[in-house]
């Protein structure tokens, strides 16, 4: 195998895939990434087992072949790089991988290209196309809220299903902790009508997200009940979906609160952070004592001392007090981009409903605290 | 040189030529420079559990007495004649046995020992508020400011309790002094059964010099091999470093080593220390690898850790089943939970989890449970959207403790307690 490539070309592409790679790996071929070239194309991919990325970028390739090389590594070299450079791989009989650019010569042990784990070529029947700007939303609005508890690891990524908002077909995404839901809607993508419902691990969605912060165009999702694949640019992406019962979260979203409270998003989250200052560290609780008129955060801590802000609200219901966790509260007003959020609250044990007074498509759930 | 008498509390300025009280004639006498001067102490109840049951049964007195769980548990206390065998505090009982046949084997009355160990303990702080307990029988003392108050140096008031402790609850304690706690702790031990020991500020790095760098309060077995591999085996092989190199080479702990080698802590004695952990464990009679037979030993340990987090008024966020195999290895296994909790069912999901990816196939003599990074009661068991019940559980795990306050522990139980088969428990 040889080629050259341009440093900043090559640089992207391994910052694409790179991430994926573990910094400690049990099995040594996982810490390495896959070359290929042929074709005037150079291949990169990196996998944990669960998730792959793979991405193509032009190179002049002067002998087609491939290997594979340690990922960090390699990206650690190219990062050094001065920018400009041109980069030149090869393989010799040695079975090193040799790297040169300008001055710089790199020898890199490599792995034989036939251990580097393939993820099977398994059909996925349903396929539909979705907006780099609708997928963005689609991961912000829901992610903050996927649960890191091992336990209930079918909670551990974003609940993807078509289901029907009234008569429309949506496409819906969800994901919960058990302390906070977060639900977001789209129309359903044609090609998506059939779709079983899947969950999306957590890292796979961290990973897809970085990547499409500078993807404009659309991409294209594929699925089956085990697997899903998003492909954009010259970027596809396969993971694995989280083998697991999703819980009926429609029963958890309250239908009848009757006690609605519309508040300025930006001045009610600022006038959260600076109480939440005094919470102590581990509960974060703080306390909304709503009146008509006016809302009166406070929070008090036995170390610390205690805070007490009024922010003006939109309220005519009878006086009620009810607890939260500080930074629910300011993770979900931070999606809220419009300027009025509307809480709907039952009484202080009971699920509250947030939403966004001018935007539809999400929905927030947030259990109270005692406090 | 001050000198004082353990039995009449006579502060004499030079040791007396006869080595004896020339006010009560005892030979119990403590001579050391900075004798009064000193206000930090060590306090170290002597073999505490096995002096608790010598004291409650006389017939005891003279025999090898061991305090430890079954044939198969470890030495939990051994009475100063079971040393003499060779049998010491944490030795697995079938070797203790073998070197000792004849020793009476006590089962641990805890309940027992716990109001023995809060009686001392109140005697404590009744000198001063600045008692910070390290476990049931010994506990760090700052008596600095006492004097007017006691009328005498903290080195009368110690000697004072030790012998009050001695004549009102006939338990023997071992007292170290020094103006550190790491000093303090090191001199409770040179001087046991019924000890005095003083270490002085200005002989402490003389003092450590030859002494193991495992002395050094935080130097465990991995840092002791790396000093090792350094050619750090004495204390005062690391005299020749900066304090700089250490903390390079070592972060925090490198401050440490620096300052504690020339016998430096500054350390306060804090009658608050939280407490970091809370568990519970038992030793099986014999080992077990079925994972149904090791869930049943889980439960109730997870019963017993909830009951001590409701007690304390604490929850943990981090779940932790430790086990160990046949083969003395231990093997610990952790898990993070969303919200804290004190709730026995949460602790046994968790634990669960944890044990059917461990059990292997492989013997385990041990089980245990645990819960850390603990924080308030009150945020305990926050209600969650999907498991509207578990604010419940928690009510009716409160009840259940009530009543078993008023009842004793057997009124009132789980069914999964009852498939443990256990005397007179017979499933149902």
């Amino acid at each position: 195998m040889k080629l050259t490539i341009e440093r900043a070309a090559l640089l992207r592409s391994l910052a694409h895939v790179q991430s994926v790679v573990e910094r400690r790996n049990t099995i040594p071929i996982l810490s390495n990434v896959l070359i290929e070239a042929q074709d005037g194309r150079l291949g990169l991919t990196a996998t944990d087992m669960d998730l792959t990325i793979v991405e193509q970028t032009d190179a002049a390739v002067a002998t087609p072949g491939a290997t594979t090389a340690p990922a960090h590594t390699l990206y650690d070299i190219i990062r050094k790089l001065p920018d400009g450079a041109e980069v030149e791989l090869s393989t010799g009989g040695d079975g090193q991988l040799t790297l040169r650019a300008g001055r710089s010569n790199f020898n890199l042990a490599t792995l034989p290209r036939e251990d580097f784990p393939t993820a099977g070529t398994t059909d996925l029947p349903h396929s539909f196309e979705l907006q780099a700007r609708e997928a963005k939303h689609l991961i912000d609005r829901t992610r903050f809220a996927i649960s890191t508890e091992e336990t209930r690891y079918y909670l551990n990524g974003i609940y993807l299903h078509a289901a029907k908002s009234g008569e429309v077909p949506v496409l819906r995404a969800v994901a919960t902790d058990g302390h906070r839901l977060a639900r977001f809607e789209m129309p359903l993508p044609s090609g998506a009508e059939d779709m079983p419902g899947v969950i999306v691990p957590r890292k796979t969605v961290n990973e897809l997200r970085k990547l499409i912060d500078e993807v404009d165009g659309s991409l294209t999702v594929s699925l089956s009940e085990t697997r899903i694949r998003f492909a954009f640019g010259a970027t596809l992406l396969t993971s694995k979906l989280i083998d697991g019962t999703f819980p009926d979260y429609e029963r958890v979203i309250p239908t009848g609160n009757d006690k609605i409270m519309e508040v300025d998003c930006k001045s009610f989250a600022e006038a959260v952070d600076r109480v939440s200052t005094i919470s102590s560290e581990k509960s974060r609780a703080v306390k909304m004592s709503v009146a008509e008129g006016a809302v009166t955060l406070s929070a008090t801590s036995p170390e610390n001392g205690s805070a007490e802000e009024d922010v003006a609200i939109n309220y005519s219901g009878p006086t009620i007090e009810i607890g939260f966790n500080s930074r629910y509260l300011l993770d979900i007003a931070g999606q809220i981009e419009g300027d009025g959020a509307e809480f709907a609250m039952a009484d202080a044990s009971s699920p509250t409903l947030v939403r966004d007074v001018t935007d539809s498509s999400a929905l927030y759930v947030l259990m109270p605290m005692r406090v | 040189m001050t000198t004082l008498c353990r039995d009449c509390f006579s502060l004499l300025d030079e040791p007396p030529a006869d080595g004896r009280c020339p006010r009560c004639r005892h030979r119990r006498l403590v001579a050391h420079p900075e004798l009064t001067a000193l206000s930090i102490a060590h306090l170290d109840c002597d073999a505490f559990y096995a002096s608790v049951e010598k004291r409650d049964d006389p017939s005891l007195r003279d025999k090898p007495v061991i305090v430890g769980g079954g044939h198969r548990g470890v030495v939990s206390a051994a009475c100063y004649v079971a040393r003499l065998y060779g049998v010491r505090s944490a030795m697995p009982m079938f070797k203790a046995l073998a070197a000792c046949p004849d020793a009476v084997v006590i089962k641990p009355n805890m309940a027992k020992y716990r109001e023995a160990g809060e009686e001392i303990r109140r005697r404590m702080r009744a000198l001063t508020p600045l008692v910070e307990p390290l476990s049931i029988d010994e506990a760090f003392l700052d008596l600095t400011g006492t004097e007017k108050l006691h009328h005498g140096a903290p080195a009368v008031t110690l000697a004072r309790l030790a012998a009050e402790i001695e004549r009102e609850l006939s338990l023997t304690v071992s007292i170290g002094l020094s103006c550190n706690k790491f000093l303090a702790k090191i001199a409770s031990d040179l001087d046991k059964p019924r000890g005095f020991a003083v270490i002085g500020a200005a002989e402490a790095k003389d003092f450590l010099a030859d002494r193991p760098v495992s002395l050094l309060w935080g130097v465990g077995k991995a840092l002791n091999a790396s000093l090792e591999r350094e050619g750090i085996r004495r204390i005062r092989d690391l005299w020749p470093y900066e304090e700089a190199e250490l903390i390079a080479r070592h972060g925090a702990m490198g401050r440490r080593l620096y300052r504690m080698s020339r016998g430096l802590d500054d350390r306060r004695v804090d009658p608050d220390a939280p407490t970091k952990s809370i568990s519970a464990e038992t030793t099986f009679d014999s080992n077990l690898s079925d994972p149904e037979a090791l869930l049943a030993e889980l439960w109730p340990l997870c019963e017993t850790v909830a009951r001590r987090l409701r007690k304390a008024g604490l929850g943990g966020r981090t779940v932790t089943l430790k086990l160990k195999t046949g083969q003395f290895r231990n093997i610990t296994r952790s898990r993070s939970l969303s919200s804290p909790t004190q709730l026995a069912d949460i602790l046994y999901r968790e634990g669960k989890a944890l044990l059917l990816a461990a059990a292997d196939g492989t013997a385990f003599r041990l089980i245990g449970i645990g819960a850390s990074e603990l924080g308030p009661a009150a945020e305990a068991d926050q209600p969650d959207l999907l498991e509207p019940d578990r604010a419940r559980r928690a009510q009716v795990a409160r009840a259940v403790e009530s009543v078993r306050e008023r009842l004793g522990s057997e009124a009132i139980t789980r069914g999964r307690g009852l498939t443990r088969p256990g005397p007179g428990k017979a499933p149902r």
